[in-house]
């Protein structure tokens, strides 16, 4: 486990003017795979600006990086020099890195700030082999899943906040039109877009604990707070998954992760492990869909979410928004011909579309997802055949 | 009269401006153009005025206001009237979650859906300081928790579409009345409440109301009394008296 002393980058309440609170999310999808200015992204969780109270903001984006599509994009996030050497040396030894460069920044003002690298890996099979041996894709993902726990485990000073392909996560402590600001996010243009303001209650506010949190192609921003995060947390780790980032959110990407690519679930049900049924519900229902519901219930009872909670869980090539089983939290969707609008708040989807339609607030419990066309897909995610 | 244009008004500037345009100019009506979810709109407002908006009114529009008119133009988000006493809001779109929350009096009538927990630890003070609260489309899940006391009448016209209301209507609810056009599925009523036929003096309410309804959207009122109400009223005063200490 990291410790407190870990990360510097706290800072305390000094801005006495809030009084109201709530997180906020914001999220766009594009199911034709066409590509939304940042702009977009900005201006609408700026609409919801007093969700937040300035102690965490963030974006992730997808699409961002096809020139490197085939490659794991790392978002890094290092406190000094020192720790940006253990993390290369690292690196060099257990991937083969196609590409490095600083994500570009803007000045932030009186504020103490990381550093943010990102990386194109491609995995080794072996860290002392000379030559790279790839490996098949399964064996790749959970190859680099293990390298950034071993990160965020184990480097002082370093995390890894994004680790898919193709996309990628920022984030840090600052209203949402800051945190915009010092990565420049007007200057990326995704076909999935989310956003999040932060309003901190029961975790510290600190760079690493703004969202999205990201693992491999999964990203989650979350309005709410998960009190089963212990039971969660335990369940994880007899998976090996070490939760890092002293908050409850992170435990959702993992969940997700373990329980979509490893156990091979579809999404669909995984909304239902989250957002478990009643048992009398589960009593009323036809005989098949009782078995199964059922046997979700027991196999994943440690992975069910309680509390309070709206989020959206990005993945390869879709998007997922969900509410806990009785909806203590606000969640609205939108659509206009390919584009799904996800938010906390009306109104942040009628300042950025106007003549949005379809609009609705699902019910408790029932995930809207949207997925990209299959051409889409292919696009941003096809393999190029080297030997042509 | 006095036009505001919201447009990139933060919520304390614009509430800032509204106030003034009441209790400074002396303005009885106040125009709200290009509102996109400031908060707190007519909050605390103690004088009869009229404020229309254009846009969708960010959460807790209208809260404890007494005395205002406020009609909104579009859809609404949370927390109408939260607390509030009296006056009425006017909503021609949807409302969001916890409409009606606290609420002590006034009325508030909804021409589309409401979200969740409508009506929730809504309160009334003795006979004649008593909230009302129609709603023209369905209802979400947890409809009139823990009402404590008022009129809720949900008209479900477009029912026949969408799912009149979800499960727990009336958990813990311990005081005022819900009614509902035609009928309702009593699994999604908690344990808590009982379903009977409103009598004369219920048919009086609804009908005053669904009037006063039907002349603001423009709907067909004898029609809509016609189909007949349901009536759901608590069964007790003190539902979890004894939820943790056993008693009598």
């Amino acid at each position: 486990m990291a410790d407190i002393s870990k990360n510097k980058q706290y800072v305390s309440f000094l801005d006495d003017q809030k009084d109201s609170s709530g997180c906020g999310i914001f999220g766009i999808f594009q199911t034709n795979g066409e590509l939304v200015d940042g702009n977009v992204v900005i201006s609408a969780i700026d609409i919801m600006r007093d969700r937040g109270n300035g102690l965490g903001s963030g974006y992730a984006a997808y699409g961002i990086y096809p020139e490197f599509k085939n490659y794991y994009a790392l978002h890094l996030m290092i406190d000094d020099d020192l720790s940006k050497r253990a993390v290369e040396d690292f690196l060099e030894r257990r991937v083969m890195v196609a590409e490095r460069s600083g994500i570009p920044t803007r000045g932030m003002k009186n504020r103490k700030r990381p550093m943010f690298f990102v990386y194109f890996v491609l995995p080794r099979a072996q860290g002392t082999k000379a030559e790279s041996e790839y490996m098949s894709e399964t064996d790749a993902d959970e190859f680099i899943n293990k390298l950034v726990f071993f990160i965020n485990e184990n480097i002082n000073g370093a995390f890894v906040i994004s680790s898919g392909k193709n996309m990628g996560v920022f984030k840090g402590i600052g209203y949402p039109d800051e945190i915009a600001n010092f990565f420049r996010i007007e200057r990326y243009k995704a076909f999935c877009w989310t956003a999040h303001n932060r309003f901190p209650t029961n975790t510290p506010g600190w760079w690493g604990g703004a969202h999205p949190f990201g693992l491999l192609d999964w990203t989650v921003v979350h309005n709410g707070e998960i009190s089963s995060y212990g039971a969660n947390k335990r369940y994880l780790e007899m998976h090996g998954y070490k939760c890092t980032q002293k908050t409850d959110t992170e435990v959702i990407v993992y969940l997700s992760d373990l329980i979509v690519r490893k156990h091979h679930v579809p999404i669909e049900l995984l909304a239902k492990i989250f957002s478990a049924p009643f048992w009398e519900e589960i009593e009323s229902m036809p005989q098949e869909q009782k078995k199964l519901y059922k046997a979700l219930r027991i196999i994943y009872g440690r992975a069910l979410l309680n509390g309070p909670f709206s989020i959206l869980l990005t993945f390869k090539g879709g998007i997922m928004a969900l509410n806990d089983r009785i909806k203590l939290r606000p969640l609205v969707v939108g659509k206009k011909n390919n584009t799904y609008y996800f938010s906390s708040e009306e109104a942040a989807i009628k300042y950025v579309c106007p003549n949005v339609e379809e609009i609705h607030s699902p019910d408790a419990g029932e995930p809207v997802i949207a997925r990209l066309t299959d051409e889409a897909y292919n696009i941003y995610y096809g393999v190029e055949d080297e030997e042509d | 009269m006095k036009r505001i244009d919201a447009h990139n008004l933060k919520y304390k500037a614009l509430n800032e401006q509204i106030r003034n345009a009441i209790f400074v100019e002396n303005h009885d009506k106040v125009i709200l153009d290009g509102v996109y979810g400031q908060y707190y709109i007519g909050c605390g407002i103690a004088k009869p005025v009229e404020i229309i908006i254009n846009g969708v009114p960010g959460n807790d529009l209208g809260a404890f206001m007494e005395g205002p008119t406020i009609v909104v133009n579009e859809d609404a988000q949370d927390g109408i009237g939260n607390t509030m006493s009296s006056g009425e809001i006017i909503i021609h779109g949807n409302a969001g979650d916890v409409l009606g929350y606290s609420m002590r009096g006034g009325s508030i009538f909804v021409k589309g859906d409401v979200g969740y927990r409508a009506c929730i630890h809504m309160k009334a003070y003795k006979e004649d300081i008593s909230p009302t609260v129609v709603i023209g489309g369905c209802a979400g899940a947890f409809m009139g928790e823990y009402m404590a006391g008022g009129t809720l009448i949900l008209l479900g016209l477009n029912r026949d579409k969408k799912r009149l209301t979800g499960h727990f209507v009336g958990t813990g609810m311990h005081g005022g009345a819900i009614f509902i056009r035609q009928s309702v599925d009593e699994t999604l009523c908690s344990d808590e409440v009982l379903i009977s036929q409103p009598d004369d003096k219920d048919m009086e309410k609804i009908i005053a109301n669904v009037k006063k309804f039907c002349s603001i959207f423009d709907f067909d009122c004898d029609k809509i009394i016609n189909d007949g109400f349901v009536k759901i009223t608590p069964k007790s005063k003190r539902p979890y008296g004894n939820l943790y200490i056993p008693g009598p």
